[in-house]
């Protein structure tokens, strides 16, 4: 019951924020934002004072009626460790997402506030469905949203770029919708349900077709190299609170789906493709790190490191034991609250500079030392420090990578060295120096700019210094999911 | 360990660490409303983990150790890793360098940060960095030690570009971290070899079990070159030292703790931490030794032609910290923390010293525009004499003792060869400290004018560490004498219940004799033909100014190692980067995208032209794919 009014929640205040007009419609969504927040929190204690083993921890949130009788479509929503942690997440970042526009004049913002919220329904939906069809209408739910926040909000070359990105992830959802309708028909329980697809598995050799529609699709997501190049035009042109949806929350769709929807589902195809998955994972790590050293625009500087970020993150997944699993877990949260702090940083920058180019920025720090401080703590979270919540999880990602093989991790590892490379290069170029401009004087953080930095410090502090409840909220989901592995 | 021990120490020791980070929160959230007192604050909360680190030294058996566990900091499978610290002699040796050395240093910044306006900024980082590099000190397993590893690189980096402003010092700082990061991927994958094959990151968990391998196993080689490639980078050895001479670029305070006295020798001290591993790995020992003394021989003369009074302080640290590693490298791990110790003492003093006549020359850091600072630096003169002679290894200084224990159980240990380059280093090394001494305090004045007018001593808050260092510096060598004088060797001793797989040699009692009378001879002879050259010619020799052959023009210039690691690594990454960039990510991939939905786009116009509205077309094309069908069923049934 509490999954559905979590899920309804945003639902319902997208639509009432559609009636107010003026600044009322961006309190009324913080306010939603806020509320659901509050409720996630308290679904944590419930969580940790009942005691689930395995599949079963999804039975204290169920929520599962039957839908559609022929083809069985259950309306099945539920949440297991792995859900909780991305509706946490969800609803951790949604609040903050809002109120970074507070300071921004934004057109017919009860129609952009309405659609975020209806964003965080989609997001909700796709992080608690537990049946594949549910779960796909979901997915192709949260585009919509998305689509019309680039479209309509983003920057002079939005239109060009939001249709390539759209079209792109459509077609890879569609291999998914494909893939579902084959799990349907060589499934012996004939059921759309995760329950029943973990349980009876497709013979192994339909596998490999299934696989491949559903990698393709997450991979699309995600971005693993080479499906990836809609993103970082797409981070680029899209309004800030539209780039932090699409980074924070919407690739960790991809992710969250591979442990969800591919590795327990076809366990033996998983297991013959994984060299080459995670090859591309972690070529795609020293490839994007290596392209983001050399990138003069802050948005497409950020975006591309994202993407060695995620590549690690699907890298530890694919690696598929259970510290690469919990390891995958914690990043994604850790990586969700890094990049929108980030990114929110580059829309301060280019708020006061009206630039993104790091060439031409500079001393920022001598005006703003509170932003500089914000700014790096931040980065110093990203780079994966150890106190800072990126630490944790890369160690974990890197040791689960070890564990398969020990060169991928040597060559994975590569990240933490190109990562200080290009985050330190581009912080030196952005706040340290003197400023270009000397007449320039770049106005320091202050109100709900600072709220939102500080709130994102404290949470990179917090996750890092307390990994524990986190890991231990995903382990008996992450140890069903390696058990999988092991019965392959 | 040992319940009581556990009970009595355990306030100590968490206030140890936590009293630091205390002072870095509350300077850097009320650094404003504190001002100059944030000084005092910070020296304040170094000094009480002094003296808590001292009441565990006096109260602690050296025999003893006691393993105090914070809490669990995160656990996956049924590996744990607790925050928990370990104590025992290794521990608090570290802990009483780094805590008392770190405290002089801190009340020095007082007086000499004085008129900079991030003066609370500065403590803060300092008490940050105490902070990090206890726990580096004290934590009782790897990541532990790895939290401390990382921090105090982002310290160093934080402080080596203290002064944002200028661009070169910021290139210096992002170095230094980025050139610290390629160790601390060994570190890490060292790590993980250890948890992979061990099961566990405490010290004594992997320590028991590596010991049952055998020597020369081929994981503990593994392992422990990896954890090597992390010291490499701390410790800037080669093929990673040339951040530590860039990392001058931060005030000399810095210069002094971080980069001298304690970060590091982080390197020296993990190695000697984890003696078992490395004893029992014969290889990696012997790769040790050969990067130690390369690097003491090579920075050594690097260090002879250089002119700025802290490049020449930074080269000698590089050089000396080669020292600790070929003790280490023939197992002489007593040795190796003898030498840190010692040499925390001197090289502090002699930066502290550098830091005093920067201060008083207004800034100048060229020791050819120095000179004659004797008369209007007098205690700085005194301490930096003494600072001097203990680094050269003048008989009865802190130097001399730990030197000779090195070169003795190199020459007892391994070839000659070794031993002899390792000598004649000790020999460059006491000739560039006296031509930095001679140009820097004897001789002519050879700054301008203004200059001279400015020359003013330093406030007592700079000359007392000054003086307390220099006392060390002379008597600190009596921690261990060589047994020939029939004195006991306290550190040594004391390190026992630590370093348990001290597996050099002793060399003999002649061997020692003869060391000494050669270190006189040799000293002597330095210092005699050094003035010779650099104070009774006034004026400066001709090679200081130009370059009078190819091998002088390559010294001055560092041998262009930075030269090289930029046209071999810097420049190929960019060049790769724009590569990724233009060719495989647009011309390549993006186009292939872009390519597929140009063609939708294209089959769509094509095949928009069938639909034309002709029924008679649509007719006609139906029946067509009909008999199609048709004629597909009827010869599958055949």
């Amino acid at each position: 019951m509490l999954t559905l009014v979590l899920l309804l929640l945003p639902l319902i205040s997208s639509a009432i924020t559609l009636l107010f007009r003026g600044s009322t419609a961006k309190y009324f969504a913080l306010l939603s934002a806020i509320s659901n927040l509050i409720i996630t929190v308290l679904a944590y204690f419930v969580f940790i004072n009942t005691d689930l083993k395995g599949e079963e921890t999804q039975n204290i949130f169920v929520f599962n009626h039957e839908w559609i009788s022929s083809p069985k479509i259950n309306f099945h929503i539920a949440m297991d460790g792995i859900s909780y942690l991305m509706v946490f997440l969800t609803n951790l970042l949604l609040p903050l997402i809002i109120l970074s526009g507070f300071k921004r004049e934004i057109n017919r913002s009860h129609i952009f506030y309405s659609l975020i919220l209806f964003m965080q329904f989609a997001l909700l939906g796709v992080f608690v469905s537990f049946d594949g069809i549910l779960y796909y209408l979901f997915w192709e739910l949260a585009l919509i949203p998305i689509y019309f926040i680039s479209l309509n909000w983003g920057d002079k070359n939005r239109v060009s770029v939001t249709i390539k990105f759209f079209i792109y992830t459509l077609a890879g959802s569609l291999l998914m919708l494909f893939g579902f309708i084959c799990l349907y028909w060589y499934n012996p329980t004939h059921s759309f349900d995760w329950n029943d697809l973990t349980k009876f598995q497709v013979l192994s050799t339909h596998q490999g077709l299934i696989f491949w529609l559903f990698f393709v699709a997450y991979a699309i997501k995600i971005p693993i190299i080479p499906f990836h190049t809609w993103q970082p035009n797409t981070y680029q042109s899209a309004p800030t609170q539209g780039t932090m949806l699409l980074s924070g929350i919407m690739l960790k769709m991809g992710t969250y789906s591979l442990i969800r929807w591919l590795l327990p589902i076809v366990p033996t195809a998983v297991t013959e493709w994984t060299p080459l998955a995670i090859a591309l994972c972690v070529a795609g790590i020293v490839y994007a790190s290596v392209i983001a050293i050399m990138q003069t625009d802050l948005k497409k500087l950020l975006a591309y490191s994202s993407i060695a970020h995620v590549g690690l993150i699907a890298a530890g997944i694919f690696a598929w034991n259970i510290q690469g699993i919990q390891g995958s877990l914690i990043q994604m949260l850790a990586h969700g609250i890094n990049v929108i702090g980030l990114f929110y940083c580059a829309d301060i920058i280019f708020n006061r500079t009206q630039s993104n180019n790091i060439n031409g920025l500079g001393g920022i720090r001598l005006t703003a030392p509170k932003f500089a401080t914000y700014f790096l703590i931040i980065i110093l979270g990203s780079i994966a420090l150890p106190l800072t919540n990126g630490f944790i999880g890369e160690f974990l990602l890197l040791y689960g990578l070890f564990e398969y093989n020990t060169w991928l991790a040597i060559f994975g590892g590569l990240t933490i060295i190109l990562g200080a490379v290009y985050m330190l290069r581009m912080y030196q170029k952005v706040a340290l120096g003197n400023s270009l401009d000397a007449n320039m004087k770049f106005e320091d953080v202050k109100g709900t700019e600072e709220i939102v930095l500080l709130t994102i410090c404290i949470l990179i502090f917090a996750f890092g210094v307390f990994p524990k409840p986190t890991l231990e909220l995903v382990e008996p989901i992450a140890q069903f999911i390696t058990d999988k592995a092991i019965l392959k | 360990m040992n319940e009581t021990l556990t009970d009595i120490f355990s306030i100590p020791v968490i206030l140890i660490p936590l009293l630091p980070l205390l002072g870095f929160f509350v300077i850097s959230l009320f650094g404003k409303q504190l001002k100059k007192s944030s000084g005092w604050l910070g020296s304040f909360t170094v000094i009480a983990s002094f003296l808590c680190s001292l009441y565990i030294f006096l109260n602690l058996p050296a025999e003893s150790s006691t393993t105090i566990t914070i809490s669990n900091w995160f656990y996956f499978k049924d590996i744990f890793i607790p925050i928990a610290f370990l104590i025992d002699s290794l521990t608090v040796t570290m802990l009483l360098v780094v805590t008392g050395v770190g405290a002089l240093i801190h009340i020095y910044s007082i007086g000499y940060m004085h008129h900079d306006e991030g003066f609370s900024r500065f403590f803060s980082y300092l008490n940050l960095f105490i902070f990090f590099m206890l726990m580096l000190v004290m934590g009782s397993n790897y990541l532990i030690m790895f939290i401390g590893w990382e921090g105090v690189g982002l310290c160093s980096y934080l402080l080596i570009g203290f002064w944002f402003k200028n661009d070169a010092y910021n290139d210096a700082a992002k170095k230094a971290f980025i050139m610290n990061r390629i160790g601390d991927l060994g570190f890490l994958i060292g790590m993980f070899i250890l948890l992979f094959h061990f099961g566990s990151l405490e010290y004594q968990n992997v320590f028991e079990k590596a010991s049952l391998l055998g020597s020369g196993n081929f994981t503990l080689f593994a392992a422990t070159l990896c954890l090597f490639i992390g010291a490499i980078g701390k410790s800037a050895q080669i093929p990673l030292y040339t951040w530590l001479p860039d990392a001058m670029a931060g005030p000399t305070p810095v210069s002094a703790l971080i980069h001298a006295a304690t970060m590091v020798t982080a390197g020296v001290y993990m190695i000697a931490r984890s003696n078992i591993l490395f004893a029992l790995a014969p290889l990696t020992s012997t790769i040790i030794l050969c990067v130690g003394i390369a690097t003491a021989f090579f920075a050594a003369i690097i260090g002879l032609k250089q002119n700025d009074i802290k490049k020449v302080l930074a080269y000698s640290t590089v050089s000396q910290l080669g020292y600790m590693f070929a003790a280490i490298g023939v197992g002489a791990y007593k040795a190796a923390i003898f030498h840190v110790v010692t040499h925390a003492f001197f090289k502090a003093l002699l930066f502290l010293g550098s830091g005093s006549v920067i201060h008083a020359m207004s800034g100048e850091q060229d020791i050819r525009k120095m000179g004659g600072l004797k008369k209007s630096l007098p205690i700085t003169h005194f301490t930096f004499l003494i600072g001097t002679l203990a680094i050269s290894g003048v008989p009865f200084f802190a130097g001399f003792f730990s030197k000779d224990e090195i070169l003795a159980s190199i020459y007892a240990n391994q070839s000659l060869l070794l031993f002899t380059v390792l000598t004649i280093t000790t020999v460059i090394s006491a000739v560039y400290m006296f031509r930095l001494y001679f140009l820097t305090f004897l001789g002519d004045f050879r700054g301008t004018e203004d200059q001279k007018k400015h020359l003013h001593k330093s406030p007592a808050t700079i000359t007392v560490p000054l003086i307390i260092l220099a006392i060390l510096a002379t008597l600190g060598g009596f921690l261990g004498m060589p047994e020939i004088f029939h004195a006991k060797h306290f550190l040594g001793d004391y390190l026992s219940s630590s370093i348990t797989n001290n597996s050099a040699n002793y060399a003999s009692h002649y061997f020692e004799y003869g060391l000494i009378l050669i270190s006189i001879v040799v000293i002597t002879i330095v210092i005699f033909s050094t003035y010779r050259f650099y104070v009774s010619k006034k004026n400066l020799p001709e090679s200081d100014e130009i370059e009078l052959n190819i091998f002088s023009k390559l010294v001055s210039n560092k041998f262009y190692v930075d030269e090289i690691y930029d046209k071999i690594f810097v420049r190929p990454l960019m060049l790769l980067s724009n590569l990724f960039l233009v060719l495989v990510d647009k011309l390549f991939i993006d186009l292939i995208v872009n390519l597929t939905g140009f063609l939708t786009v294209s089959s769509a116009r094509v095949l928009r032209l069938i639909q034309s509205g002709n029924t008679g077309f649509y007719l006609f094309t139906m029946v067509i794919c009909m008999v199609v069908l048709l004629l597909f069923q009827i010869f599958s049934i055949i």
